[in-house]
């Protein structure tokens, strides 16, 4: 789900940092990690498809994976643009009841250490001091790790936790959970994760793909968070009882 | 191990696959001496249900001795004799707490595919799909069972393997469909489907003091109505069964109906005709000749209990006679966990014995074979159980 930049201003997300690009560079340092992830996404999904359609996709893929890790747009260069300014971030909006007391749903989630158990593309959340974290994301497909530091923003105990990354992080990025008694002595988690998507037509279309992505990924995220604090695990199945006759 | 898998519409195959291992805390595994072929295994196996991959182990009714536990697990213990619901329930969150074991918030992996279809997702079931969760069925040797603390339960020695193996499914599932109805002492009772769900839902309503009519085309079934559940039976080949069932009734109709036949119903005439087609060509998912009857034929003020399953969309649907009557639905998949330890007592207490419904008994590796005769309801066939070390 996205949110307009007004609702997202009234909820209080705080606003994205900026960080200067490099003279030789035309593509803003957030749209060149959204291009490599979009491309890799794009590449990998393109290529799956073993179809003409597919390639087509894989090919549009590699163009924005080459867009992101140089920070060189030859669209851009042809164009006369450079995207440095802010533009409004794609936002991520998902709820969830848990059947758990709002201090120990708060508590859980204030321990930073803890969110790579249910969020899957976080390797490590480490704690640097009270309020600043470091935290690494797994690279996607043979893209390498994604690192960043995080500043807690806002802590009001067994209410909210507000972050955002901090200046010259791989990916521009903030948040904020929100804790609140529901009916019947659950908690109600209403989180808000926000990503600064690229600009111009290009950037509109990744991400317009992205969004979806994200979306379900940020559910997938909280709904593992719900099944480890009420059942202590996440579920699976075995992928490897089958048969290959 | 020995495994009955699907690879396709009307195929499945006894299987050499890896042994299951413990994977979460709260695993359990099992060494299988009982299973069963359940009449929705052979949805699987006419390719209705969506979202199954070849080499997909089958099976959700079975039982047999725990020869693992996992740390999280302390109320089994290595060679415990269990009987294990078909649904998996995590037993902690607030559907497991309410007692609706089959709508577990926690125990699908693959609740997202569920969510897309169905708008929410239900629980994780064994050897039913990618959507229900993926989970390696009990058509094997071994299988592996999650939340093993809340989902086993251990049976007394006195009862053989055949007297409680059904208490993983088709007993709760005709109870609970019974329960459903809200039976009062005299009501009357009409029950689509005299299969082994039929069955245990005529025995139970009968149990909650309703007279029961059975409805059927196979004589051996209607048979078995009669002489275990003491129902009235009617062929549906043979007589009208509205008029009928308004005359046996004085006009009244039945108080309550049961629909233990699904998504693949038979039936006569047009409408019948209708649905084959559209369900072949993929324009319907779900055929629902039996249902549209039983609303049909439902008195009004009745309820609708719908133990029979459906996947997907079915049309002609009579919603204004339902509306018209004042009907109340109900249905879902059975809440094993709930109903399991009274029916289990009910069954110690010498109440009944289920296993009369047994007709074949086999050893897996004969399984194929009797999918395709269960199916096509050959040799008189309503339940197979098969022993996976024979």
């Amino acid at each position: 789900m996205t949110m307009t930049p007004t609702e997202s201003a009234a909820a209080g997300v705080p606003h994205f940092t900026e960080v200067p690009p490099p003279p030789s560079v035309n593509v803003g340092q957030t749209e060149r990690a959204m291009s490599t992830v979009a491309g890799g996404l794009l590449a990998a999904y393109g290529l799956s498809r073993r179809s003409l359609p597919g390639l087509a996709l894989a090919g549009l893929g590699g163009a924005l994976l080459t867009r992101g890790t140089t920070g060189h747009c030859p669209a851009y260069n042809a164009a006369g643009i450079s995207t440095a300014d802010a533009p409004a971030p794609v936002e991520i909006v998902q709820s969830m009841s848990v059947t758990a007391s709002r201090g120990d749903v708060y508590a859980f989630w204030r321990k930073l250490e803890n969110l790579p158990r249910f969020m899957e593309h976080l390797r490590t959340v480490e704690a640097v001091t009270e309020t600043r974290s470091r935290w690494t994301a797994r690279g996607l497909g043979p893209l390498p790790d994604v690192s960043w530091e995080a500043e807690i923003v806002e802590d009001v105990p067994g209410e909210r936790i507000v972050w955002q990354s901090l200046p010259g992080a791989d990916v521009d990025n903030a948040g904020h959970v929100r804790f609140e008694d529901g009916p019947g002595g659950l908690t109600e988690i209403h989180a808000r994760i926000s990503y600064r998507p690229p600009v111009g037509p290009l950037g509109v279309a990744v991400a317009g793909l992205l969004d979806p992505v994200l979306g379900s990924s940020v559910r997938q995220d909280i709904a593992r968070f719900k099944h480890i604090i009420e059942a202590g695990e996440v579920p699976r199945a075995d992928p490897n009882v089958r048969g290959t006759s | 191990m020995k495994a009955l898998c699907w690879h396709g519409t009307e195929d499945v195959r006894v299987d050499t696959v890896p042994d299951p291992t413990i994977l979460n805390d709260r695993d359990a595994i099992i060494q299988i001496t009982r299973t069963a072929i359940c009449g929705s295994d052979l949805h699987l196996y006419d390719g209705y249900i969506p979202t199954m991959q070849a080499g997909d182990v089958l099976g959700h009714e079975f039982m047999g001795v725990v020869v693992e536990t996992g740390k999280g697990v302390s109320t089994l213990k290595k060679g415990d004799r269990v009987v294990v619901p078909f649904t998996i329930a995590c037993g902690s969150c607030r559907h497991c707490n309410r007692t609706e074991f089959s709508l577990c918030d926690n125990s699908n992996p693959n609740a997202a595919i569920q969510e897309a279809g169905y708008g929410y997702s239900g629980s994780g079931l064994f050897g039913y799909s990618h959507m229900m969760g993926g989970y390696a069925g009990g058509q094997a040797e071994y299988a592996r069972v999650p939340y093993a603390d809340v989902g086993p339960f251990k049976v007394p020695d006195s009862l053989t393997d055949d007297q409680v193996l059904f208490l993983t499914d088709i007993f709760p599932t005709g109870y609970m469909a019974a329960e459903n109805c809200g039976i009062k002492e005299g009501d009357v009772v009409a029950v689509w489907g005299c299969g082994p769900v039929g069955l245990f839902a005529q025995i139970s309503a009968k149990m909650m003091g309703a007279r029961v009519i059975a409805i059927d085309r196979f004589q051996e079934r209607l048979d078995m109505a009669q002489q275990f559940a003491g129902s009235e039976v009617l062929n549906y080949e043979e007589v009208a069964v509205l008029d009928v069932l308004r005359e046996m009734t004085a006009g009244r109709g039945p108080d309550h109906v049961i629909e233990a036949v699904g998504m693949e119903a038979h039936g006569l005439g047009f409408v019948n005709a209708y649905d084959k087609v559209k369900q072949t060509l993929r324009l319907e998912t779900d055929r629902a000749y039996a249902l549209r009857q039983a609303i049909q034929a439902c008195g009004k003020g009745g309820t609708v209990s719908i133990p029979g399953v459906y996947g997907g969309a079915i049309d002609k649907f009579n919603l204004g006679a339902a509306f018209g009557k004042g009907l109340t639905f109900k249905m879902g998949q059975t809440h094993v966990h709930r109903y399991l330890p009274r029916l289990l007592q009910h069954i110690e207490d010498g109440d009944l014995d289920p296993s009369f419904i047994i007709t074949h008994r086999a050893p897996l590796t004969d399984a194929p074979a009797l999918y395709k005769t269960f199916r096509d309801k050959q040799e008189g066939c309503i339940k197979v159980v098969l022993d996976p070390m024979a």
